[in-house]
């Protein structure tokens, strides 16, 4: 039998860590890798007694991501316990929302070529509170668990896809762009490795068959450490469904919905349980914590926020900017403070394309080499923009202001300062421009053998200029003689 | 006889009496009605001398005073006081030490009260006759064989036997007004959100709250004063101070609601008849009496019952022998589940397993909706009902509870009948109303007799200042149990059924 056609059908949910300095219910430290049980206190201890106080920064955090991902922010948004046990877990609940989530509905749209573009919708996002995390202690032959409460209250943000996704490779681009914009918006530093960003995707599959499309059972597919990982996890249930879809015949309700964990190790993934298995929650509202309601004032004033869009400032770097879709999309990927750091180097120099170049290849050069972020790069954008501005109005050759820009990384000096201490003088463009032209009319034979693929004809043209006045620059000579070249051309 | 806290601060700051000497005094009582009442779950002497000896000093350095100076307290051991044990009556927090005060605690530090101990109750406050502690039950000063009510049976046995002039108690469908009734004492379930629940254990979050217990209703202002009003920690703080407790000069034209159902069938003759004498009084000075419905007041209970247990089974599952407090080991304590389920099998008492079975059936899927469900709707209902009473009348007058006080070990078998007791009690939990205890003339009986008073929200201080009256023309918060003077050694019968 021949292997029958098949779509494949995604959903992801999205478990977001807020940018917060302090958890969602209590004061406590939010920073990753502190000493196991140092950043709690009776509130996230779950101690008996101790009350939950909303943290308004994890509000205003998950309405800028609504509004950024076009959701609606009901009026009135709700708690709700979802009661089970577990050590991690130290009030045998987690505070949630079931039925009055902050964000309803929304949806993105995948960068790309598509027309109409494509747009994945959302469900809801909803705020909650992390778990501890148990720590399994296997020293001296005794298996022991420890517990660390320190992330226990951190606000999460879940983030639930529709079933709209297509492929692996869609998936991917979906969560790089969801990971873009929640970066751009400061809502979250997306840190997979420290489990800032955690992702679980419900795969499955519409088989074609002689009677229509048949849908498999749903399985949802945990513990993916990667956006490769999601991809090879989607890749792998594609050919697993499709195999035990043609093996048992199986179709979505007749068979209770399976939660698999990916394993790295074999790049598959493996069961891990059945829905019948699992608890019911017994979700009822917090009577500790009241509704919380969203004034249209609160919104309103958030929409301002929304430029920082990684869409809208795509359209901005090449609509106003004139910036290619590439030297956008890098950028971008560079992050917020690189995006906030071209910016003002753009209007210092007034040259947003030498400014993208630089930011680039120059910057970034220096920044892998220093092993250092762009918001503690000593080169402020002034100095790089003022640095720029001496280039594109012909003070200084490229070469030499590369030589700037490095001593501007080195010293705290102003662009002329640090002219000044390479001995860089800035010249008057007009005389290498005149002395140029000059030469040009005088040697005919050098310009129609440069014409002509003898490039050394430019050697004799520069050692003429040099002849004739001892200090003009060789490199300058050369980038203006060329520049004339191909005007007259 | 003990005086009034009021009185009590007054001879304190007039310096009449040192804050030692009130200690010395407290304890010596206590020591002499304490074997046989059992209304403390632990003392702390050490720590009420060094407090009060404190307070000495800054009298002496001229230093200003507390609104409580010098007037000794207990506090219900379900309320957090840092470094002591809060076992809410339960074995699971037996050896437990809060390590941070309750808001309620750090505000009676603030007004300077000495608190002397921790008072019994019902374990996790799941009771109505103090007789589901796990560590025997407080027994009722006016008849040792009957029980105190609950679930804050020590803060009223306190008061009753004179250990002290004021307790605290916690009241979630009528655990301070109840015993109060049955200990011949006043007590005050404030405005739902009046007073911060922060460090207070919780039983049923959107029921809880702390209040005052005393023998005159100005002691219970006093003390409300002090421990209410805003609390940022708790996000069910209604941000409303308590206000001024200023009694009326005449109750001429006040109106009176009562409920004719409440006085119906359920209703024991004598209590019924000791609250009439009560209404008559009222009417006596000027009053109006109104006959009023809730319609739905008789669903209270089940409604009460369903609710409390709901968030009574999800507030319970921190303790899980994972974290704190008590943990089961032995040779079956193989893997987690067996952990949860030993601990909690040998930590919890018979009534409160009850309650987390009732609550969590009533929450669980597929029932949600018929119990959970229901019973909040039916919730909404009585609230709805109280804010039509509000339109006709100023307050409500009943009964606060169905009978006098009745026998140890009479209901523990029923828990039905058992439930029945805060049938008059739930109906202000339910709609966030404040509501008060008070003695009444005990017409034909020596036990004593309670009237409830219930009124709009935040009409705390006016409710108390009615009592006020009341007690200005009548004496029988000023009786005292004849066996006071009890012998010492009685046993204490009756642990967890
Ligand atoms: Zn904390």
């Amino acid at each position: 039998m021949k292997t029958p056609e098949f779509e494949t059908i995604v959903g992801l949910e999205v478990h977001v860590q807020l940018s917060t300095r302090t958890k969602l219910f209590c004061g406590c430290a939010t920073s990753f890798g502190a000493e196991p049980n140092t950043q709690v206190c009776p509130v996230c201890l779950g101690l008996p007694g101790a009350l939950p106080v909303v943290n308004r920064e994890a509000i205003r955090l998950a309405i800028v991501t609504g509004l950024a991902l076009d959701g609606s922010i009901p009026e009135v948004t709700r708690w709700d316990r979802k009661n089970y046990f577990y050590p991690d877990l130290p009030k045998g609940y987690q505070i949630s929302q079931l039925d009055h989530p902050i964000v309803d509905g929304g949806s993105l749209e995948l960068p790309g070529d598509e027309s109409p573009p494509r747009r994945i919708g959302f469900i809801r996002a909803h705020l909650e509170e992390d778990a501890g995390k148990s720590l399994h202690d296997e020293r001296e032959g005794k298996a022991d668990t420890r517990i660390d409460l320190n992330r226990a209250g951190t606000p999460l943000l879940e983030i639930v896809s529709r079933p709209e996704i297509r492929s692996a490779q869609e998936a991917k681009r979906f969560l790089t762009e969801l990971k873009l914009l929640l970066e751009h918006l400061g809502v979250s530093d997306c840190n997979m490795e420290e489990g800032s960003l955690r992702v679980d995707a419900n795969v499955n599959l519409r088989v074609s068959t002689p009677e229509g499309p048949v849908p498999t059972p749903i399985v949802e597919v945990k513990n993916l450490n990667s956006f490769r990982a999601v991809e090879r996890a989607i890749e792998f249930e594609q050919q697993r469904q499709l195999g035990e879809f043609l093996a048992t015949g199986r179709r979505q309700g007749e068979a209770p919905k399976q939660t698999r964990g990916w394993d790295d190790a074999s790049q598959t993934t493996r069961l891990q349980r059945e829905k019948e298995e699992s608890a019911d929650y017994r979700y009822f509202p917090d009577p500790d914590l009241v509704p919380i309601v969203v004034s249209r004032d609160l919104i309103e004033s958030l929409r301002g926020e929304l430029n920082r869009r990684p869409s809208a400032i795509r359209h901005r770097l090449i609509a106003t900017c004139g910036l290619s879709d590439y030297d956008a999309e890098v950028l971008l990927q560079m992050g917020p403070a690189a995006i906030a750091y071209f910016d003002q180097v753009a209007e210092t120099s007034s040259d947003p394309k030498r400014a993208a170049n630089w930011l680039q290849q120059d910057v970034a050069r220096a920044l892998k080499e220093r092993g250092e972020s762009i918001d503690r790069f000593p080169l402020k954008p002034e100095r790089l923009g003022e640095l720029l501005r001496r280039v594109a109005a012909g003070e200084l050759t490229t070469a030499q202001a590369k030589d700037v820009f490095r001593r501007l990384t080195e010293a705290d000096v102003e662009v002329e300062g640090a002219m000044r201490d390479l001995g860089i003088a800035s010249v008057d463009p007009s005389a290498i421009d005149r002395l140029c032209r000059e030469l040009l009319a005088e040697h005919p034979q050098s310009v129609a053998d440069y014409r002509s693929g003898k490039l050394q004809a430019l050697g004799a043209l520069i050692g003429a200029a040099r002849k004739r006045d001892r200090n003009a620059d060789p490199n300058r000579v050369r980038e203006r003689l060329l520049e004339l070249l191909a005007e007259t051309a | 006889m003990i005086p009034s806290a009021v009185r009590l601060r007054e001879e304190f700051v007039a310096g009449e009496r040192s804050a030692v000497e009130t200690v010395r005094e407290t304890f010596a009582r206590i020591r002499q009605s304490e074997p046989a009442l059992h209304a403390f779950l632990s003392l702390d002497e050490p720590g009420a001398l060094a407090a009060a000896a404190a307070l000495d000093r800054r009298r002496a350095d001229g230093e200003s005073l507390g609104s409580l100076a010098g007037v000794p307290i207990g506090v219900k051991d379900l309320i957090g006081v840092r470094g002591s044990r809060t076992t809410c009556g339960s074995r699971m927090l037996a050896e437990y030490i809060a390590p941070y005060d309750a808001t309620v605690v750090e505000r009676l530090r603030q007004a300077d009260a000495i608190i002397v101990g921790k008072t019994n109750l019902d374990e996790f406050a799941m009771g109505s006759s103090n007789e589901h502690s796990a560590f025997g039950r407080a027994c009722n000063p006016w008849d040792l064989s009957l029980v105190s009510g609950g679930s804050s049976g020590g803060s009223a046995v306190a008061v009753a036997a004179d250990q002290v002039p004021i307790t605290l108690g916690t009241d979630t469908g009528g655990s301070i007004r109840q015993p109060a009734a049955f200990c011949g004492i006043v007590g005050l379930k404030p405005t739902y959100g009046l007073v911060s629940r922060y460090g207070v254990v919780a039983y049923a979050s959107s029921l809880d709250q702390v209040g005052p217990m005393g023998r005159t209703a100005a002691d219970c202002a006093a003390l409300l004063q002090a421990i209410g009003g805003p609390d940022r920690r708790d996000s069910t703080s209604a941000r409303r101070e308590v206000g001024e407790f200023s009694p009326p000069d005449s109750l001429r034209g006040l109106r009176i609601g009562w409920v004719p159902e409440q006085f119906g069938p359920g209703l024991d003759p004598i209590v019924s008849e000791s609250v009439e004498s009560a209404l008559r009084w009222f009417e006596s000075q000027g009053a109006v009496r109104v006959p009023v419905e809730l319609p739905y007041a008789r669903f209270g209970i089940a409604s009460y019952y369903v609710i409390a247990s709901s968030e009574a089974s999800s507030n319970l599952e921190r303790f899980d022998g994972a974290h704190y407090g008590f943990r089961a080991d032995g040779s079956d304590v193989t893997d987690l589940d067996r952990l949860y389920r030993a601990t909690r099998t040998a930590g919890f008492g018979a009534e409160v397993k009850r309650r987390i079975l009732l609550g969590t059936f009533a929450l669980s899927a597929g029932h949600a909706d018929a119990y959970y469900g229901r019973a909040s709707r039916v919730r909404r209902a009585i609230r709805d009902d109280f804010d039509r009473v509000w339109q006709q009348v100023d307050l409500l007058l009943g009964p606060t509870t169905p009978t006098p006080p009745f026998p140890a070990a009479a209901k523990t078998s029923d828990p039905l009948a058992m439930y029945l007791a805060d049938v008059y009690t739930v109906l202000a939990n339910l709609a966030g109303l404040p509501a008060v205890s008070f003695p009444v003339e005990p017409t034909d009986t020596r036990l004593p007799i309670g009237a409830q008073l219930t009124g709009p929200p935040f009409s705390d201080q006016r409710l108390l200042g009615l009592v006020h009256r009341y007690q200005q023309e009548h004496d029988w918060h000023l009786r005292r149990p004849d066996p006071i003077g009890l012998p010492a050694g009685i046993p204490v019968s009756g642990a967890d059924s």
